[in-house]
């Protein structure tokens, strides 16, 4: 955690005993600190308290008298004397109790909270023996859905205000809210408006009642029949830490765990319900090997791993490559990187695809900084991807150090962003003229963008630098990072979407890296690998842009997936078919079929997401355990003992038994990683995870890079091709909570060129471009910068378009030609 | 009662015809303070003035309006707002000053904004009373026309802009921070205190809040001076104030009297005494949130000290009167079911006790009542107002859940026996 100084302490007297608690800390935080728990309701530590409930009553002794105060929001002061126990708040306690459970329906045995409900406890704890209440209780249609997921019981509500804060304070949509008065006090969604936030299940899990309950939970298990392990979210790069709960070896639900490094305790659905997939029909669960006809036939672990190390061994080493590892845990991606360099002796290995940074700067780059930086900013540049699309969790974490914390914010992205509401500053840029605006922001005495330069003068700054689409040049980020290194007190915190992508990298899945963030091309670096590992090629590998162009021409022969589908994230989806094509041989490991494996020669079903232990690194390089709470579908495996066993067949020694033994190698050969051990982070004060140390040394940043040469004319609009979060990728459309939640696929312009164009709102036009053409909605959009067209990444159709640089929009052709592909002008086998 | 001057009323009273009407405001002295002051006296020397008179405020709490003007905070902008919701049962003793004489109003608000420092001032309307606000609404009009609003007053260099802001129908909207909230276009729900809105209320600013009553006297004050305010009425309760009679007394209506008259001749002098000349049963003093006071009482003097010794307040100034024919347990649950039909829903004990209590109430009175029902009403009365001690303790946000408690202490301190034969297995044990 970044420093912070060390707050003053007072005195207070708790039930008669003297204690020392930090200045203006509320009542019942610092008793809950010294071991004395208040009962509360509605107060919850990561929003500010209401006061409503009245169960936290205490009594403070004051010139005038003790008076009756609600712990949760009365501060401590010098010499303040609290009673939590006295008489009269024991009283008024039980009072509260009776009166929250006078209109409360009871109906406990059939209620997903009984059993983990703090109105039960509670009322166990606190509350009175019987109810006196003898009327008819209140009565309400029940339950009526709020949205898709999320269902409400007003019955049941307490009225706590907990749902209705976090949506309007910590996610900013506020959906819900109370309605009526008095007796008739009911939360509910405004007229015609459901519940439609990405944040949504958060108020599931914070509700002290049942009443509101998720979808894929409702009715599923007891929570005394749950099992639960402690984990990390796979869904982005931002490490939320979560708890995984089965019933009967079927994942129920997850929930947030509060972890001060990074989530807060929040998640976005994704991150809630993706669990969905993991039990999804679809699963692979068994090895797969084309036959001579060309169909995949399930096959045994044995002829399917001997097929695949003949395969291996009879090309040469460096003629083999692979894409793919940033979904597995670092144990996996370390055998990976380790069977590639060592066993099959490649070094075309890239866990990036389709929207990679130079992996050295996203390794490498220094002051690097941490989630908990953003809290102490004066500034947050965000230049990257829509956070709320790309990082949910984070999002929330800068939506808190600008809202909560008073940090100044600017966004600098092609559209507008979930964060826009919140900046001080935005800069809305057509695609390709990124270099302009770093350009216009270092250039001395420019007049552009003076109250953005006005902001960044306020140090400390913390820019968040990605890639905002994925027409981007990836350079960019890099010029970014380096401008923004040269502002007060800056550190830049590198972004890269997918789950363990920093884990990838800092394990040697990268063209240019070893693991332990050394660089290939450092000779000490590499010979102190190589003492462990005997020689190792000298050369940085391919990319996996490289790599689908050495496969096209038939420089490299043979290709393992792992977890990857180039073909729907690649730039040029039919040049990556292409080149799959032109592979003699590709297996995959993965645990779904998908656009690129279903030409696989050999599918090989390996263990996911709460299947696998080990662990994970996050953007800010903070390594955490994730956990396994149950085995795989039917005969998949995990990734490090398939890699094992190839290579015994392949003459090879892997030394990855299992885990444990990997983790321990980690430790012993990647710099980086030199003290990290698996027993560091389940106990003790590092369960938050650990951040492993920046690089020695400052990795060298592209200041500007070169002009991309694009100028846009009449009629070409350059591509903004921004991530949403639930797309068409398999763990959204495997998870039947969130396969609905996919929005429709259109084409946004700015009204203006629309009008340009003679394009009316709504109306289906052709978007074409070099690699392909699709039919989609038109939507106005003045948020875009003009000149620009903005396609939503990886919907249902929008990626046959592929990324393109520039595409022409045009009203539907009479002929009616739908997702038809150009064929000729090709941009070499470029993927 | 000794003579006093007409504070509040005496134009109303001689120029019943067109007292709200600009003309007749000039050509009675209006205005003129506030040329007065504008020119020759400093912002402080009117809160002085105003300390000096010790006028405590007429909203409800009786707070001294000087004192809280002292503790507005440093910071700028601050705003002035008047209460003019007032909803609570029996008071309409602000309607009147609304509709007769809203310029006296205008002054007022313009001399405590210039006493503040305020530059922005709201008055805010109770819902129901569209011809007072519409009086108000003209008044405003014409004084910005006359250069008494808007920009550099009278040459003063001083700005003021007022609006005036009609409530929802929220009885609630009366408490000053649920009103802030409600003019800020939020839930009309109170806020917690600290902070006070003196420090930071609307829009989070530095805010006076005062009731309608409270600042149409500020005219005055400020003519006179703060001495010959104080002068007038009693020690701690000075100046006149107006009253709502209602109930069976034989002259119901608005009566502006010194402070310190006794109960007895506010009741029986003014009021001209109990309607069919019946016995006197008890009364209300200060608004429905204020316990009953009863005949013993009637020589207790009309003043906040005085009353609250006697275990009630003067509260909004509504007097309700019932003679020997009224059944209190109907009072007590009109007014509870008042309370909790009102209760903004936020705290636990007010939005369920004040149901629960009107609930056992209603039992009661279609003598549907259990034995168990009396210790039942005390108990969740305390769960409202711990001690049901005066001035009330309380475990909510604001006073509206105590208020509701007020009629149950009063009719189970002074009307037990009639409480409890009402309850059948009570009568039976009695009669036994
Ligand atoms: C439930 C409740 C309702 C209130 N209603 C009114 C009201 O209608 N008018 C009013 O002036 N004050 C009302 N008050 C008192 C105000 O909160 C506040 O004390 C008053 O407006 C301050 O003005 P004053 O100091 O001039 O009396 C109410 C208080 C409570 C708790
Ligand atoms: S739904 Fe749950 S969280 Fe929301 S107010 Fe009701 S009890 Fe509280
Ligand atoms: S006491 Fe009643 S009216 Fe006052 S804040 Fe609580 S619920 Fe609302
Ligand atoms: S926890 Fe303090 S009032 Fe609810």
């Amino acid at each position: 955690m970044p420093e912070q100084p060390p707050p003053e302490m007072v005195t207070i007297s708790l039930d008669g005993q003297e204690i020392e608690v930090p200045q203006g800390e509320y009542i019942i935080k610092a008793a809950e600190d010294q071991g004395t728990y208040i009962p509360r309701f509605c107060y919850h530590s990561r929003m500010k308290p209401v006061g409503l409930c009245r169960m936290c009553l205490v009594e403070v002794e004051t010139p005038r008298g003790r008076i009756l105060t609600t712990a949760c929001n009365t501060p401590v002061a010098p010499e303040m004397i609290v009673d939590t126990e006295s008489a009269v708040v024991q009283k008024a306690q039980e009072g509260i109790l009776e009166f929250l459970l006078i209109n409360h329906p009871l109906d406990c045995p059939v209620c997903d909270k009984g059993g983990e409900c703090p109105l039960q406890d509670q009322t166990v704890a606190y509350g009175p023996g019987e109810s006196r209440f003898v009327e008819e209780k209140r009565h309400f249609e029940k339950p009526i859905p709020l949205s898709d997921i999320v269902l409400m019981d007003r019955e049941r509500c307490i009225l706590c205000a907990r749902c209705t804060r976090f949506s309007e304070e910590v996610s900013g949509d506020p959906l819900i809210e109370f309605v009526g008065r008095g007796n008739q006090t009911h939360v509910i969604t405004f007229p015609d408006e459901p519940f439609a936030s990405y944040f949504s299940g958060n108020t599931v899990q914070i509700c002290p009642v049942g009443a509101l309950t998720a979808k894929p939970y409702r009715f599923k298990a007891r929570p005394w029949d749950l099992e639960a392990i402690e984990s990390v979210s796979m869904v982005d790069a931002s490490g939320a830490s979560i708890s995984i709960e089965t019933s009967q070896n079927e994942v129920v639900r997850i929930n947030g765990v509060d972890n001060d490094a990074t989530n807060h305790g929040w998640l976005s659905d994704k991150d809630r319900f993706v669990f969905q997939a993991i039990h999804s029909e679809n699963r692979l669960a068994t090895p797969l090997i084309r036959d001579d006809a060309g169909d995949l036939q399930p096959a045994s672990w044995g002829d399917a791993l001997d097929r695949v190390a003949d395969a291996l061994g009879s090309v040469r080493g460096d003629e083999v490559a692979s894409i793919g590892g940033a979904n597995n845990t670092n144990e996996e991606a370390f055998a990976l990187g380790k069977f590639l360099r060592t066993v099959v002796v490649t070094p075309h290995i890239d866990a990036q695809v389709g929207d990679a940074l130079n992996p050295e700067f996203l390794a490498g780059v220094t002051p690097r900084a941490e989630i908990g930086d953003l809290d102490g900013a004066a500034t947050i540049l965000v230049w990257a991807g829509d956070l709320k699309e790309e990082f949910p969790t984070l999002f929330l974490r800068v939506r808190h150090a600008v809202t909560q914390m008073g940090a100044k914010l600017i966004v600098v992205h092609p559209r507008r962003t979930g964060l826009d509401n919140i900046a001080a500053e935005k800069i809305t840029y057509r695609p390709g003229e990124g270099p302009e605006v770093v350009r216009k922001l270092t250039a001395q005495g420019d007049q552009d963008y003076g109250a953005v330069r006005d902001l960044l003068t306020a140090g400390p700054v913390i820019a968040l630098v990605g890639l905002t689409g994925r027409a981007e040049d990836p350079r960019l980020a890099e010029a970014v990072a380096a401008y923004a290194l040269g502002l007060p007190g800056s550190k830049v915190l590198p972004l890269a979407r997918r789950a363990n992508v920093f884990g990838a990298l800092d394990m040697g899945l990268a063209p240019t890296l070893l693991p332990g963030r050394v660089p290939v091309k450092s000779e000490s670096g590499r010979a102190e690998l190589e003492s462990h590992w005997g020689p190792l090629p000298g050369e940085a590998g391919l990319d996996t842009a490289g790599i689908i162009a050495g496969l096209a021409a038939g420089d490299l022969k043979a290709l393992l997936l792992v977890g990857a589908d180039p073909v729907r994230d690649g730039r040029n989806p039919d040049a990556v078919r292409a080149a799959l094509d032109a592979a003699e041989f590709v297996v995959s490991l993965d645990m779904f079929l998908n656009d690129s494996n279903q030409q696989a020669s050999v599918i090989l079903p390996v263990d996911g997401f709460a299947e696998t232990e080990g662990t994970v690194t996050n953007i800010e390089g903070r390594v955490q355990k994730v956990n396994r709470i149950l085995p795989g579908p039917g005969q998949s495996r995990a990734l490090w003992s398939i890699l094992d066993e190839l290579s015994s067949r392949m003459g090879g020694q892997l030394g990855a038994g299992d885990g444990p033994a990997i983790a321990k190698e980690i430790a012993l050969v990647a710099p980086a990683y030199r003290s990290m051990t698996w027993d560091r982070l389940e106990w003790g004060p590092e369960r938050d995870g650990v951040v492993m140390p920046d690089r020695d040394g400052v990795q060298e940043l592209r200041f500007v890079p070169d002009d991309s040469g694009l100028r846009p004319t009449a009629g070409r609009l350059a591509l903004h091709s921004g991530r949403v979060l639930y797309d068409g990728g398999t763990r959204n459309t495997q998870s039947p909570a969130l396969a609905g939640l996919t929005p429709d696929p259109a084409v946004y312009l700015h009204p203006r060129d629309a009008s340009a164009l003679a394009l009316a709102d709504g109306q289906e036009v052709d978007v074409a471009g070099e690699f392909g053409t699709v039919r989609l909605r038109l939507e106005l959009d003045p948020s875009l910068a003009e000149g620009s067209a903005y396609v939503p990444a990886n919907l249902d159709s929008t990626w046959v378009l592929g990324v393109p640089d520039v595409v022409t929009v045009e009203a539907q052709s009479s002929k009616g030609k739908k997702n038809e592909k150009k064929k000729g002008k090709k941009k070499g086998a470029g993927e | 009662m000794t003579s006093f001057p007409m504070i509040l009323t005496e134009r109303m009273t001689a120029h019943p015809a067109d007292s709200h009407l600009l003309d007749r405001y000039e050509a009675t002295g209006g205005y003129e303070t506030l040329r007065q002051a504008l020119l020759s006296m400093k912002p402080e020397e009117i809160v002085e003035q105003v300390k000096a008179a010790n006028i405590q405020g007429r909203g409800g709490a009786a707070f001294p309006a000087g004192i809280k003007w002292g503790f507005l905070a440093p910071i700028e902008p601050r705003y002035l707002v008047i209460n003019g919701d007032e909803s609570e049962p029996g008071t309409f003793k602000d309607r009147q000053l609304l509709e007769r004489d809203p310029h006296q109003l205008i002054e007022g608000v313009v001399l405590t904004s210039f006493a503040i420092g305020a530059n922005h001032a709201f008055i805010y309307i109770r819902g129901e009373y569209p011809k007072p606000a519409r009086r108000v609404q003209q008044a405003v009009e014409a004084a910005y026309a006359k250069g008494y609003l808007g920009q550099n007053i009278l040459g003063s260099g001083f700005d003021l802009d007022v609006m005036v802001h009609l409530g929802g129908g929220a009885y609630i909207c009366g408490e000053e921070t649920a009103l802030l909230n409600s003019l800020e276009g939020l839930r009309g729900e109170p806020r917690l205190k600290p902070p006070f809105p003196a420090v930071e209320g609307l829009y989070a600013k530095p805010t006076i809040v005062n009731n309608v009553e409270t600042i149409s006297n500020i005219p005055w004050i400020v003519a006179n001076g703060g001495d010959a305010y104080a002068a007038i009425g009693d020690v701690d309760s000075v100046g006149t104030r107006l009253f709502s009679l209602s109930g069976h007394v034989k002259k119901p209506g608005n009566v502006e009297v010194p402070m310190g008259l006794t109960w007895r001749e506010l009741i029986y002098d003014i009021g001209g005494g109990i309607r069919d000349d019946n016995e006197l049963k008890a009364w209300v003093p200060g608004g429905a949130s204020a316990p009953w006071f009863v005949a013993e009482h009637l020589d207790t003097k009309v003043t906040k000290d005085d009353c609250a010794k006697a275990g009630s307040m003067l509260g909004s100034g509504a007097v309700i009167v019932m003679d020997e024919t009224t059944n209190v347990v109907a009072a007590a649950h009109r007014i509870v079911k008042f309370f909790s039909h009102e209760s903004c829903g936020q705290c636990t004990p007010c939005r369920e006790g004040t149901t629960w209590l009107e609930r056992i109430l209603w039992r009661l009175l279609n003598r549907a009542g259990r034995p168990s029902d009396i210790d039942l009403l005390l108990d969740v009365c305390d769960g409202i107002s711990p001690g049901l001690a005066w001035p009330p303790r309380m475990t909510t946000i604001c006073p509206l859940g105590p208020s509701a408690v007020s009629p149950i202490t009063s009719i189970m301190t002074h009307f037990r026996e009639e409480v409890e034969s009402m309850i059948p297995g009570l009568q039976e044990v009695a009669s036994a």
